[in-house]
């Protein structure tokens, strides 16, 4: 008798949606409308798929079984029939049929880019996210805050690592729930994609094209995502945390966004006017450097060559002060090297600019100060 | 000149009558015999075969745990790349070239292929494209842009491997083009009298449509790397949206290529599978010329299906829908083969040798990888299946127990054939089942792992997907392991054992069994008779 029981509720366990939906052998079923009808025809396909295979497989077990050699079965000497082969021709075209007519529905919805209320412009590049809200001005990098320490086991064990472990960012995306989110998609370098399984949106990030998505997110949540298209060595490093909130918590966050950078006007200006001793600019420039250089130029400035040159004795970093202020500010063309100008503050630029010039025996004294990147950029 | 030539052509072949083999080195280098070739080609894919295991090896072992352990992320990316190049344009597609060349010739009871001198050399430039390619790893990184090479990470963004890439790739286009004239000059002009088209065999019948893919698509092949070329070190843009090209337009080529590319790799499996299952059935295969109309609309079908593989990439609605309808059709002449199978087993008389156990194992875990290709025909769930590891489980199904398992019976149904010996039973049965346990475990959980939201091709991972990946990689080093018992097995199976019949297998049928085992070095120097 338990054991019955206990055959049931395995059955139950299987066949029933809702225990599949959350489990880890199955698609998740998100928090949209569309992200529920996608995960409603994945469950029709794989039953379909199911059913199929159930009768294909057990004919062929079958006559494994019974129509074997050993067990002296005579072979039968049919080798033809229109009738059947017309019969498995129709029957499948009409299950296909059957398939893709709510395929196409939902396809439809799922194109359908109209009418939203909120726009954000995504921009990949190697390898984060920004993201612009459209007539709001707020915008803002959207990086990896995973310590290296934690997945950076190569020489040593490593620092345990965290519950959100390679999926957690420094700045979130925040949304509203209940309003038609419309996303941009577009990227600086190569093909990136911005993919939130949650909301069912996954669209490639195209340099010098623009692609659309859209999403309703139902329920308040942090919902985590990863870029889905090999965009070079980090791409198992750039992930995406998208924030709904309610409309009002979500109002007050745009308002505390444009507060926050009106003061960050402010502190770039002051610090124009500020001279940094020599231990304060190389604190911050190792911080920055480590955040947002090491990825490529690796943390001991040896770099990747040839894609990634080392900054250690290299021309640039003991060369010309202007000429190195400028190509981390500007980026450089037809390479990864990105321009960092819009990324990070004056301060910082400054900062980064003397640890490089005074990191790894490249000593050459140089003090950069933030009035000298201003000067020298022509910010 | 007619009658020259035909007085040459005479003398040489009574000439070589009276001769074996050259013996040494030469007899490889300069040999133009179909045998000789083939199994140079066989050979060498079993090479490559584990040379790009060896790198899925450092893959499963970088992927065992969460956190980057044994190799950098740009390394992990040059493992994928050349692990996916090596398999696929020097592990499967030389099998089935070997396979062409030892195979068709005697079974359309032809002494050779037609063009023996361009058969010797379309091998013997393939171990120099794949010595370039692997030259790159000392030369500063190979490449690591992913077999598919998408622009612009493969032009302005990449590590300087492209050029050895390109003339690689060149290189293994020009073989595979030369092998597939070969292959269509000679069904279409060396078939035994009496034998046409539709008494053909429907191993022959898949090569010679395989073929026909092939001369279609490697062109398109040539033009794109040569496009990623002249955008990487001669500053044009193609694929440059700042120059006024257009990235997405590089994978409109590429897989105007590489969806027909997959065909070129299964077809020739259906072949194989159509001759093992009626042998070990002893019955004929059901539904012949079905088989032969399904295998010609899936040709044709793969031209038309090119951007089911970019989904995402911002297509208009209208296209999408036109790709997921043909896709979504490939499962009718699919499901059409896979019943055929099905209808041959049925009432059969069957018996369990292990082309047979690698042919039922096709059949089945070939499914499997249809069904899952079928969903992902499905535009709507395929925004969420893209590029996650349910596509690499997919496409591995389809190509490890699809087209390598198809190689494998291949090779065991043919090798008394070849060597003038049996293989050893058990150690080969050995070699299946350990195969067979460790490839689901090693691609199986990989449909869990997509479903759940792992991306491909990153090198660490976070935690939900740890204990699925541990399993993936030992089911990996496990089956990584099982070919070294193939290789023994073949080994073995060269020195000695029992001898071998001129026909083994009491069910098979076709004109290779009518020439004594191990096949002489030319046979059918005068063609048999086909009532």
């Amino acid at each position: 008798m338990k054991g019955r029981n206990l055959g049931w509720l395995l059955l139950g366990t299987v066949f029933s949606s809702a225990a599949w939906a959350e489990s880890k052998y199955n698609l998740t079923k998100g928090v949209t409308d569309v992200s529920h009808e996608v995960y409603d025809l994945h469950m029709l396909v794989l039953y379909i798929c199911t059913v199929i295979g159930v009768i294909v497989f057990g004919a062929i077990f079958w006559s494994m079984f019974f129509h074997r050699k050993s067990r002296g079965y005579e072979a039968a000497t049919f080798h033809e029939s229109t009738k059947v082969e017309v019969l498995w021709t129709v029957i499948p075209i009409i299950i296909l049929i059957a398939m893709a007519i709510p395929a196409t529905k939902t396809l439809i919805d799922i194109e359908n880019n109209e009418d939203s209320d909120l726009t954000i412009l995504v921009t990949g590049s190697q390898w984060k996210w920004h993201y612009r809200y459209f007539d709001k001005d707020v915008e803002f990098y959207s990086v990896l805050s995973t310590p290296r320490e934690q997945w950076d086991n190569l020489s040593g064990p490593g620092a345990e690592k965290g519950e959100n472990y390679l999926l957690e960012v420094d700045k979130p995306l925040f949304i509203p729930i209940n309003q038609k989110v419309r996303f941009l998609i577009t990227s600086d370098d190569v093909i990136h994609a911005w993919w939130v399984a949650a909301f069912a949106v996954k669209q490639d990030a195209v340099p010098g094209f623009i692609n659309e998505a859209w999403t309703i997110v139902n329920e308040p949540g942090v919902y985590r995502g990863q870029c889905a298209e090999l965009c070079g060595k980090d791409h198992g490093f750039m992930p995406i945390v998208v924030e709904a909130l309610p409309e009002a918590e979500f109002d007050a966050w745009i308002e505390e966004q444009k507060l926050a950078a009106i003061a960050a006007a402010e502190a770039e200006k002051a610090s124009l006017a500020a001279m940094m001793t020599m231990d304060e600019l190389m604190e911050l420039g190792e911080a920055t450097y480590v955040t947002y250089c090491a990825a490529c130029h690796q943390v001991n400035g040896e770099g990747l060559p040839p894609t990634f040159p080392a900054l250690k004795d290299s021309s640039i970093a003991v060369g010309d002060i202007s000429e190195h202020i400028n190509i981390v500010v500007h980026g450089k063309g037809g390479t990864s090297m990105q321009a960092f100008g819009k990324q990070l503050t004056l301060k910082e630029i400054a900062a980064v600019v003397t640890y490089e010039r005074n990191a790894w025996g490249n000593n050459t004294g140089d003090a950069v100060q933030t009035a000298d990147v201003k000067a020298a950029a022509g910010m | 000149m007619t009658t020259a030539t035909t007085d040459t052509a005479n003398t040489e072949i009574s000439h070589d009558e009276h001769h074996g083999p050259a013996t040494g080195f030469k007899r490889w280098l300069f040999t133009t015999n179909h045998k000789d070739i083939g199994s140079m080609y066989l050979w060498f894919a079993f090479i490559m075969f584990l040379t790009g295991g060896s790198m899925a090896m450092v893959i499963r072992a970088e992927l065992f745990q969460p956190g980057l352990q044994i190799i950098d992320p740009d390394f992990f990316n040059q493992m994928t790349t050349v692990h996916g190049l090596i398999m696929v344009f020097g592990a499967v597609m030389p099998a089935f070239t070997g396979l062409a060349n030892w195979m068709i010739p005697m079974m359309i009871g032809a002494p050779d292929m037609a063009l023996p001198r361009l058969n010797n050399w379309s091998f013997w430039i393939l171990p120099f494209a794949f010595s370039i390619l692997l030259m790159s790893f000392f030369l500063g990184g190979a490449p690591n842009f992913g077999w598919t090479f998408y622009a612009p990470l493969s032009t302005t963004y990449s590590n300087g491997s492209t050029a050895f890439f390109v003339f690689a790739v060149h290189i293994m286009g020009i073989s595979s083009i030369m092998g597939a004239i070969n292959v269509i000059v000679t069904i279409m002009n060396m078939r035994a009298p009496g034998m046409t088209y539709m008494k053909m065999p429907l191993f022959v019948w898949t090569f010679f449509i395989t073929a026909y893919l092939l001369i279609a698509v490697m062109p398109v092949l040539a033009g794109v790397v040569t496009m990623v070329l002249t955008d990487t070190y001669f500053g044009t843009s193609f694929f440059n949206a700042a120059g006024g090209g257009d990235p997405v337009m590089f994978q409109h080529i590429f897989w105007f290529f590489g969806h027909p590319e997959v065909y070129i790799m299964i077809l020739p499996a259906f072949g194989i599978v159509s001759t093992t299952i009626p042998a070990f059935s002893r019955k004929k295969l059901f539904g012949y010329s079905s088989m032969v109309y399904a295998t010609s609309s899936i040709a044709f079908l793969s031209f038309i299906v090119w951007a089911h593989h970019m989904f995402t990439t911002g297509m208009p609605l209208v296209g999408e829908l036109f790709f997921m309808y043909c896709t979504m059709l490939i499962a009718v002449p699919t499901g059409v083969k896979v019943f055929n199978w099905m209808a041959t087993m049925w009432r059969g008389s069957i018996s369990f040798e292990v082309p047979m156990l690698f042919s039922i194992a096709f059949v089945i875990l070939f499914t499997i990888g249809g069904f899952s290709g079928l969903m992902l025909a499905m535009a709507p769930v395929d925004f969420q299946y893209h590029d996650t590891y349910f596509v690499v489980a997919h496409f591995h199904y389809v190509l490890v127990t699809g087209s390598i398992f198809s190689i494998f019976a291949a090779a065991y149904y043919w090798l008394p054939k070849w060597t003038g010996f049996m293989f050893n039973e058990t150690l080969a049965k050995t070699h299946f089942w350990c195969s067979l346990v460790s490839v689901n475990l090693l691609f199986f959980p990989m449909h869990f792992l997509g479903l759940a939201g792992m991306p491909r091709r990153i090198p660490d991972y976070a935690l939900q997907f740890a204990d699925f990946n541990m399993w993936v990689s030992i089911g990996g080093f496990a089956f990584g392991l099982s070919q070294l018992i193939f290789l023994a097995v073949v080994i073995k199976c060269i020195r000695g054992g029992e001898p071998a019949l001129a026909k083994p297998w009491d069910g098979a049928e076709g004109l290779e069994w009518t020439v004594p085992s191990p096949a002489p070095y030319h046979t059918f120097s005068t063609p048999p008779k086909i009532d």
